[in-house]
């Protein structure tokens, strides 16, 4: 078993807009229990976070008014690990290209992110890619997604495309440029249990 | 100890259509006819726009034949905002897809609220990249959809009246027989397939699944935080709203409140503090006083 670390833990998926359920049925797979977040009272004791796709100007307004941005901010300086994949990459980054002026993120992993860097729906697409330790590639499905185009010195690039980093990891945050909840194979979210 | 990988790229497949339709789920679609009202949707939450020229209510009121919008007006919007832009293209008028696959737009609405240009077929969406969104009534008219290549079904409700009656109709029309098809043995399932005009295999998929095989979303008469959450608790997996925000007194706050009402769906505390002071919902009319169902286009 390669999920030795996690299985059975509390993790919490925040729930205000987009695939949160996808992911919680990828963590159930890999053998977590899952909680929705929409506010804060839905931190307690969880165990680790999984930020999902969606929109995230979307999210990142709905962190605001639910009270939950301050409270996710602490929790990760605390160490709380978290997935973050394609808009909760986003919400993630130290720093947002072609974002909205008031979109927040967390600053949690150092990484430049383009909103929609890979072009808009037409250009979505599904590609199989190999990752770090993974015995047969992992295949990756794209939704206007954002673009990682700098990574800072202290970040373990874990998956590259054409050249360009899509999964990533600093300490405690593990980010996808990519929907690993859409295609039923939870090696990435065992991997991310690993650290929770 | 970086995994590069240089792999082939597959675009417009089923995952990577239906996926979209995914991350908008929990979401707030909004209407709007002008790159300031896109603006406004997204500053106020909304995780798309449809782009269209009239909104229903418009539509209704003034009559004659309802189209595609003008691409102009369509790439305004677009330069507007950073979030989905979806299109409505008229039933079974599979040119006008075309354009707006052409324009980039990121999902299209094949939508009985434009005046249908095909009383007999719809469009072949598998024929295109783009993805596509269409109205049903009931399980059998959504099962048509997605074996026409549909990757997101809305109850179709009563566009541009502002009353929710019709979309809780269809919500529970679809969703209750979901439920029915659920408890059949697999003989029965024969029986379903004819008595919903639908692909057996659909039918066997959702008994084995237990919902269809691509979201549901709700549309056609959301006009207030409740509507929303309303159609959220009978178990629609986001929302469209259409006349319901521009034409109300005071759109902005009112679409903050329905995407908060969205997310927050099951909370009536937030639901009560959301819904205060957001001046007068667009006024609204009862089906009696209706002359053309859009919600009969389409088959």
């Amino acid at each position: 078993m390669s999920n030795v670390g996690g299985p059975h833990r509390l993790v919490g998926v925040l729930a205000l807009q987009g695939a949160f359920v996808a992911h919680e049925r990828a963590l159930a797979i890999a053998g977590a229990n899952t909680r929705q977040v929409r506010q804060p009272a839905d931190l307690e004791g969880l165990d680790g976070l999984v930020m999902p796709g969606g929109e995230s100007t979307t999210m990142s307004r709905l962190l605001t008014t639910s009270g939950l941005y301050d409270e996710i901010k602490a929790l990760l300086s605390d160490g709380l690990p978290v997935f973050g994949t394609c808009a909760g990459m986003i919400l993630l980054a130290s720093e947002v290209l072609d974002g909205r002026p008031d979109q927040r993120s967390f600053g949690a992993i150092d990484v430049s992110v383009r909103r929609n860097g890979y072009g808009r729906q037409v250009d979505s697409f599904e590609a199989d890619i190999d990752v770090v330790d993974f015995d047969r590639t992992f295949h990756a499905v794209f939704i206007r997604a954002p673009k990682v185009v700098r990574v800072g010195p202290n970040v373990e690039v874990l998956a590259e495309l054409d050249g360009v980093p899509v999964v990533a990891r600093q300490g405690h945050v593990m980010v996808a440029s990519f929907h690993p909840e859409l295609t039923g194979d939870a090696r990435l979210h065992a991997r991310f249990l690993q650290e929770v | 100890m970086t995994s590069s990988t240089s792999s082939p790229r597959a675009t417009g497949t089923y995952p990577v259509k239906r996926g979209l339709a995914e991350m908008l789920k929990g979401g707030v679609i909004m209407d709007v006819v002008t790159a300031e009202q896109a603006k406004v949707a997204e500053d106020s939450g909304a995780c798309a726009v449809m782009a269209l020229e009239r909104v229903p209510a418009d539509i209704r009121r003034d009559g004659g034949v309802a189209r595609m919008s003008d691409p102009e007006m369509i790439e305004a919007i677009k330069a507007a905002v950073t979030i989905p832009v979806m299109a409505k293209a008229r039933i079974g008028h599979f040119v006008e897809a075309q354009i707006l696959e052409a324009l980039g737009v990121d999902y299209v609405d094949e939508s009985e609220v434009l005046t249908p240009a095909d009383e007999t077929h719809h469009i072949d969406k598998y024929k295109f990249t783009v993805p596509f969104v269409c109205g049903a009534t009931n399980l059998g008219e959504a099962l048509r959809r997605i074996s026409e290549g549909a990757c997101l079904i809305r109850s179709k409700g009563e566009a541009g009246t502002g009353n929710i009656v019709e979309a809780v109709r269809h919500l529970r029309n679809i969703i209750g027989d979901i439920r029915k098809v659920g408890q059949a043995d697999s003989a029965e399932l024969f029986q379903w397939a004819k008595v919903l005009q639908a692909p057996l295999p659909l039918v066997q998929e959702i008994a084995e699944t237990g919902w269809l095989p691509v979201p549901l979303f709700c549309a056609g008469g959301i006009a207030t935080p409740a509507d929303a959450a309303l159609a959220m608790q009978l178990g629609a997996e986001a929302v469209f709203v259409g006349s319901g925000i521009f034409k109300s007194d005071d759109p902005a706050p009112r679409a903050k409140a329905i995407v908060e009402a969205t997310t927050h769906f099951r909370d009536a505390h937030i639901l009560a503090k959301v819904s205060r002071g957001l001046g007068a919902p667009m006024t609204g009319i009862g089906m009696d006083e209706i002359n053309q169902r859009y919600a009969e286009r389409g088959w």
